[in-house]
């Protein structure tokens, strides 16, 4: 007892330290690496990368690339750029191929400009973006690729830039919320106190205003962790997908991958608590005549279609909100490099309106980020309540 | 990575860890969270039940303090009333008795007073009877002092008599 809770103060206290040496650390490497990687381009008489570099800066900017390269996940934590050099947190890339595990850092990628190990990162196609793995002519057994398919694509594990979010705010999540609950168990049967004070009128309000009523006082209990997790981790992803600095920034409630498992939890809690009259209610829908049912079971067929379009719903909503929040402050932003492109006064003088749309924009999405995190926990308390709906 | 193309690697990692928070939270954090709440709720309910109560049975005191303090008041004017009853009665009496004494007094002196005329009208009849035969004596001895004043008188007597 006492072990583990000289543990929690130690994970209370240190973790957070570490945490952020681990950070300090990977962000120092890939600086290191980078710069090995130059001068190994230069001392090679190589300076070919340089060139690139030099082009995509050079490049007429193209907003809805740039918006979606912000949106959707990549290999490595770009932090900012530096006197042309990109500063990027690299991450571990995993990959699974032939049977064989594959280890490495994103940095060898290069920013997708060279590969390793056979893999790199798909600059266009239908992967763009993905690690795909070029197959070279086979000659030892004669055959010949076609052209196109001659790319296949490995188990991508990688810790990439949302997951690496995602155990981030996981991580953050366990330290508010168990020290939370120790500040319960010190100050017993007192006033809430700083971030208890913060969270308790949340937990109280998912409890009464979400739970109670949606699934009814004598079982909400049970799913109370869920609901809880389910609202903490959405809202804390959509608020830390609005702060623009490393560690937020991360699109991860935007993404399609994270809100259809939280979705098919619902989908999987909601399934498993069923009680005979939900399955019924499916194939025997009350209330409507016979001939929809019989010979055609029309009804039945809606009712199921049903059972799943309401999780794909809890899919998209999520995603949809907060990617469109982010593309349109996104979008705000690039006016401003759009219009510097044409003339660098006119993108100054745009900078004052777009700032001050984004400005307004952000607090909206500070809005959409409860909202949808409270919609997502309302919606699964509402669909566990009609699961375990008694007949009458 | 496309948009609404879920990648393998994110699905994986977001199941695990979710998984793995949702447990470590549960065990941690919900739970003791919602029991500390659910004990100070009760608490916090019990202690205002508590007042509810307490102010009852101010409530209560405050009326049986009435109730004792009119019911006092009551008893007091009972008593007073009771008390000028018997001041009245005793009053009364003691007017009564002492009318039947001045009577029984004045009645006996009245009696005292007959008894004591009658013997005074007594002796005065006596005295006067006495003085009477005194007197009577006296005259007669005046009267029949003479032999002839005898005679006469006898010689009347006798005429008188009729002898019929």
């Amino acid at each position: 007892m006492t072990e583990w809770h000289s543990v929690k103060k130690y994970f209370n206290k240190n973790f957070f330290l570490l945490l952020s040496f681990v950070f300090l650390g990977l962000s120092v490497l890939g600086y290191e690496n980078e710069k090995n990687h130059n001068d190994k381009v230069v001392t090679e008489g190589e300076t070919q990368h340089e060139n690139v570099d030099i082009e995509i800066m050079e490049k007429e900017y193209n907003a809805g690339e740039s918006i979606l390269e912000h949106i959707v996940d990549s290999y490595g934590w770009h932090i900012l750029d530096y006197n042309g050099h990109s500063i990027t947190i690299p991450l571990p890339v995993i990959l699974w191929d032939e049977g064989k595990l594959h280890m490495f850092s994103s940095s060898r990628f290069k920013h997708g400009h060279s590969s390793y190990k056979g893999f790199h990162i798909a600059s266009e196609g239908p992967n763009k973006g993905k690690i795909i793995k070029i197959l070279e002519e086979d000659f030892l057994h004669g055959r010949v690729i076609e052209e196109g398919k001659n790319e296949v694509l490995p188990l991508d594990f990688s810790i990439t830039k949302n997951v690496f979010a995602v155990f981030f705010s996981m991580i953050l999540l366990c330290w508010i919320f168990i020290s939370v609950a120790n500040s319960y168990k010190k100050r017993k049967g007192m006033a809430p106190k700083g971030l208890q004070s913060f969270l308790e009128p949340l937990i109280i309000f998912i409890r009464d205003d979400i739970a109670k009523p949606a699934i009814g006082e004598k079982k909400y209990q049970k799913f109370m962790p869920y609901l809880l997790t389910l609202f903490f981790f959405i809202f804390l992803n959509n608020v830390l997908g609005l702060i623009p600095f490393f560690p937020g920034g991360a699109n991860v409630t935007g993404n399609i991958a994270v809100t259809a498992i939280l979705a098919l939890f619902t989908f999987i809690i909601t399934s498993f608590s069923a009680n005979k009259y939900y399955w019924l209610h499916i194939i025997n829908t009350p209330g409507v005549p016979w001939w929809l049912k019989f010979p055609i079971p029309l009804m039945p067929v809606v009712e199921l279609i049903g059972v799943f379009t309401k999780p794909f719903v809890l899919m998209v909503r999520l995603f949809a909100n907060i990617t469109a929040g982010h593309i349109i402050v996104l979008g705000f932003v690039s006016l401003i490099f759009i219009f510097g492109n044409i003339n660098i006064g006119l993108g100054y003088g745009i900078s004052v309106v777009s700032v001050a749309f984004a400005i307004f924009m952000a607090f909206l999405e500070l809005l959409v980020a409860f909202i949808q995190a409270y919609v997502f926990t309302l919606l699964s308390a509402l669909y566990f309540g009609m699961a375990m709906e008694e007949n009458h | 990575m496309e948009l609404v193309s879920p990648g393998i690697g994110l699905i994986f990692w977001m199941t695990l860890s979710f998984l793995i928070v949702l447990f470590i939270l549960k065990k941690f954090a919900w739970k003791p969270i919602m029991k500390s709440l659910h004990e100070r709720e009760n608490t916090i309910d019990e202690a205002l039940h508590a007042a509810d109560r307490a102010r009852e049975d101010m409530k209560k005191l405050k009326f049986d303090n009435e109730e004792l303090l009119k019911q006092a008041k009551e008893e007091r004017d009972e008593i007073l009333k009771a008390a000028r009853k018997v001041k009245d009665s005793i009053i009364e009496e003691s007017k009564i008795k002492a009318n039947e004494e001045a009577n029984r007094i004045i009645e006996s002196a009245k009696e005292a007073i007959k008894n004591e005329k009658l013997a005074a009208i007594t002796d005065l009849k006596n005295q006067l009877a006495t003085l009477s035969i005194d007197i009577a004596e006296k005259l007669i001895k005046e009267e029949l002092s003479t032999n002839i004043k005898q005679q006469d008188y006898i010689k009347k007597l006798v005429d008188e008599v009729n002898f019929n």
